[in-house]
């Protein structure tokens, strides 16, 4: 495999990844938070009505756990693709 | 001991540990004074990334936000988390592995234009002297409430410490005093919160307690008794949606791209060893934002009660329903004294009626109680944070530590905007465009030269606040949204894209946000000169000017891909680079200069 051939094909799966990361941060947010905020609260979680959780309090705690995700899934791609540092 | 003298000791305690670490953190080379040489430690790293980050306005000002916007106020908690989403995926790794010392010097290296650059470093400095301002003006705020020095003492107090280690150790002094300042925020945030939510529900943590039962036995939920007691008074429901929907859509956005595109932000992840440093360092930077973050909502809600059931203290139209102003609590008359509380007794009855004469049903009920109008006629938001622990009857030295708190948030977030003006001075202006040729001993001299000058500025115009104070965190969002987080995002994943189409959406992004918010806000703020009232009827498609910032964004990714299909593809070395910043192979050999 060449090298060029291989960096293309690490980028493509970093791609595919920010992908999925970023669709999971859109849905927490924007979706649950804001545009099905209404819907969502008729749930309840705890004493928190589930779209004011998800906008005040659940949102932030899966923003944490994707960085920490993604940062976790790409040194296995670094390594996968031997493109990691020293 | 008297709560001065206490607030003196803390304070005063505070700020010798931040000299102690300047003069232990000494900057010796200009990498050091950059980038504090590339060497520290990613969770070190994230702490001083989450005091660089949470200003004056988030420790003071947020909770009182949420506290009266209810819901509305989410837009904040997300759009000033969510951006390290974006920060760590799409940003922070790929500028670390090009591994020089600035933003614009990315801007200008990989859209190979010195204009590029030049627009760069414009935005940042707009951008970060309209927010320093806010700061100097936070410290003087906080010193004139505490330790009742005049306002402008307090100011020149603030620019003598942020002076000593920022001059004295430009990025390495700046990123260990914000790891303290770190530590002295977040404490002095959470007591007072675990106190009143151990008050209120039971329970010691306020993420927990904010959704928890009232521990009066009643058994009904905090949230839903906040919602019964503020809309019985004709208030919005506290966790009901107001504003609209695409309005708090596009301003969370905003927020968002607006927070990843901050150049005092992105260059602290300039600092760590490595590319996967920068990944993890951002993760590291949430946690320690989160957990002011997620208190904030608890700390509003909680205040807002306590604010509420302090004056209505029995049913609402009931004679005897309201508070006797004679008998006030101790801390309402302290705030009296500094006029963020204001009473007016206009229907002479002798007690505080607190409610929203805004709305006509609940006035037209409140006229039939005999009320005549809100008599809490200021009710000043700041308050809410600087007088949970006296609210909250806490003993003196959590009050002591509230000052401190915020003088430190203050000062961090001083500091890092100071090192991003100077080092765009000193490093893109004149070592990248005047006098390319200058050592690096005289670069290093001339950035300290910046950084006083800086100083000076940013303390001069803390204490002679242009008229527009306070509309500036819009700009600055504003303008980072929509200029330099797009031409950072293309530079990265769209190879092909080239400096004609850069410069074009920058300035494209730039002069749509900036018109659209002088439209609403004055033309350069000044009174009088808006084209229309600042009011949503006015607003193209309900979209309030803070808002704007994501339009911009689009805007500005729609002209650059335009322009650079017509115009010629970037040259070999520069899709070169793209493709060597990519992967995080060689980033030591990178960082040599």
């Amino acid at each position: 495999m060449s090298e060029q051939k291989n960096g293309q094909d690490y980028w493509k799966a970093n791609l595919k990844l920010i992908g999925l990361c970023l669709a999971i941060w859109f849905v927490v947010s924007y979706l649950f938070g804001i545009i099905l905020v209404d819907q969502l609260n008729a749930i309840s979680i705890g004493g928190y009505r589930l779209g004011f959780w998800f906008a005040q309090q659940g949102s932030i705690y899966v923003f944490v756990v994707l960085i920490f995700f993604y940062a976790f899934r790409m040194n296995r791609l670094d390594r996968q693709f031997d493109v990691h540092e020293e | 001991m008297e709560l001065q003298t206490l607030t003196y000791i803390v304070v005063g305690a505070t700020f010798a540990l931040y000299i102690g670490i300047a003069i232990w953190a000494r900057a010796s080379s200009t990498r050091e004074f950059y980038v504090a040489g590339t060497g520290v430690h990613p969770v070190a790293n994230g702490m001083a990334t989450a005091a660089d980050w949470m200003s004056a306005a988030s420790f003071i000002s947020m909770a009182g936000l949420i506290a009266f916007l209810g819901y509305d106020a989410s837009v904040y908690l997300m759009g000033w988390t969510g951006g390290y989403v974006l920060l760590a995926l799409l940003l922070a790794p790929y500028l670390r592995k090009f591994g020089k010392f600035t933003v614009p010097e990315f801007i200008g290296d990989r859209f190979y234009s010195k204009g590029a650059r030049l627009v760069a470093v414009i935005c940042l400095i707009v951008a970060s002297i309209t927010y320093v301002i806010g700061q100097m003006k936070g410290v003087g705020v906080a010193f004139g409430r505490f330790l009742e020095v005049p306002f402008e003492i307090g100011v020149l107090v603030g620019m003598g410490i942020v002076f000593i280690y920022a001059v004295l150790g430009g990025m390495k002094g700046i990123t260990y005093t914000q790891i303290a300042q770190y530590c002295v925020l977040i404490f002095a945030y959470t007591v007072p919160a675990i106190f009143i939510s151990l008050n209120l529900t039971g329970n010691p943590l306020p993420q927990i307690g904010l959704g928890s039962a009232m521990s009066d036995g009643s058994g009904v939920l905090l949230l839903d008794k906040l919602d019964q007691v503020v809309t019985d008074l004709g208030f919005a429901a506290y966790t009901a949606q107001k504003g609209s929907s695409l309005n708090i859509f596009l301003l969370t956005l905003s927020l968002m791209i607006g927070t990843a595109g901050l150049p005092h932000v992105i260059v602290r992840f300039f600092t760590v060893p490595k590319v996967s440093d920068a990944r993890v360092s951002a993760g590291w930077a949430l946690v320690f934002i989160a957990i002011l973050y997620t208190t904030a909502p608890a700390v509003g809600a909680m205040a807002r009660l306590n604010l509420m059931d302090t004056i209505q203290t029995g049913e609402v139209g009931a004679a005897d329903g309201n508070l006797v102003y004679e008998e006030r609590p101790q801390w309402f008359k302290n705030w009296e004294t500094t006029g963020l509380l204001q009473f007016e007794d206009k229907n002479g009855d002798g007690r505080i009626q607190y409610y929203n004469d805004k709305d006509e049903a609940f006035a037209a009920k409140a006229a039939s109680y005999g009320w005549e109008g809100n008599e809490m006629v200021k009710v000043d938001r700041d308050i809410m944070v600087l007088a949970n622990p006296e609210i909250a009857q806490l003993p003196n030295w959590v009050i002591a530590l509230v000052a401190a708190g915020g003088l430190a948030a203050a000062l961090s977030t001083a500091a890092g905007l100071l090192l991003a003006i100077s080092s765009a001075i000193s490093h893109d202006l004149l070592k990248g465009m005047i006098a390319p040729n200058i050592s690096e001993k005289k670069e290093l001299l001339a950035s300290r030269i910046a950084m006083a000058g800086a100083i000076v500025v940013a303390g001069y115009l803390g204490m002679n606040p242009p008229g527009f104070a306070a509309q500036v965190v819009a700009l600055a969002f504003g303008l980072a949204a929509s200029s330099l987080f797009p031409a950072l995002m293309m530079g990265i994943f769209n190879k092909k894209m080239n400096r004609e189409g850069a410069i074009a959406g920058m300035l494209a992004g730039l002069t749509s946000t900036l018109v659209y918010i002088f439209w609403f806000k004055g033309w350069f703020f000044i009174p009088g000169t808006e084209m229309a009232a600042n009011s949503p009827a006015n607003w193209f498609m309900g979209i309030s000017p803070e808002a704007f910032g994501a339009v911009g964004a689009l805007i500005n990714f729609l002209v650059a891909t335009a322009v650079s299909k017509v115009t010629a593809a970037p040259p070999e070395e520069i899709q070169h680079l793209v493709e060597h910043i990519r992967v995080p192979k060689g980033a030591a050999a990178a960082v040599d200069h």
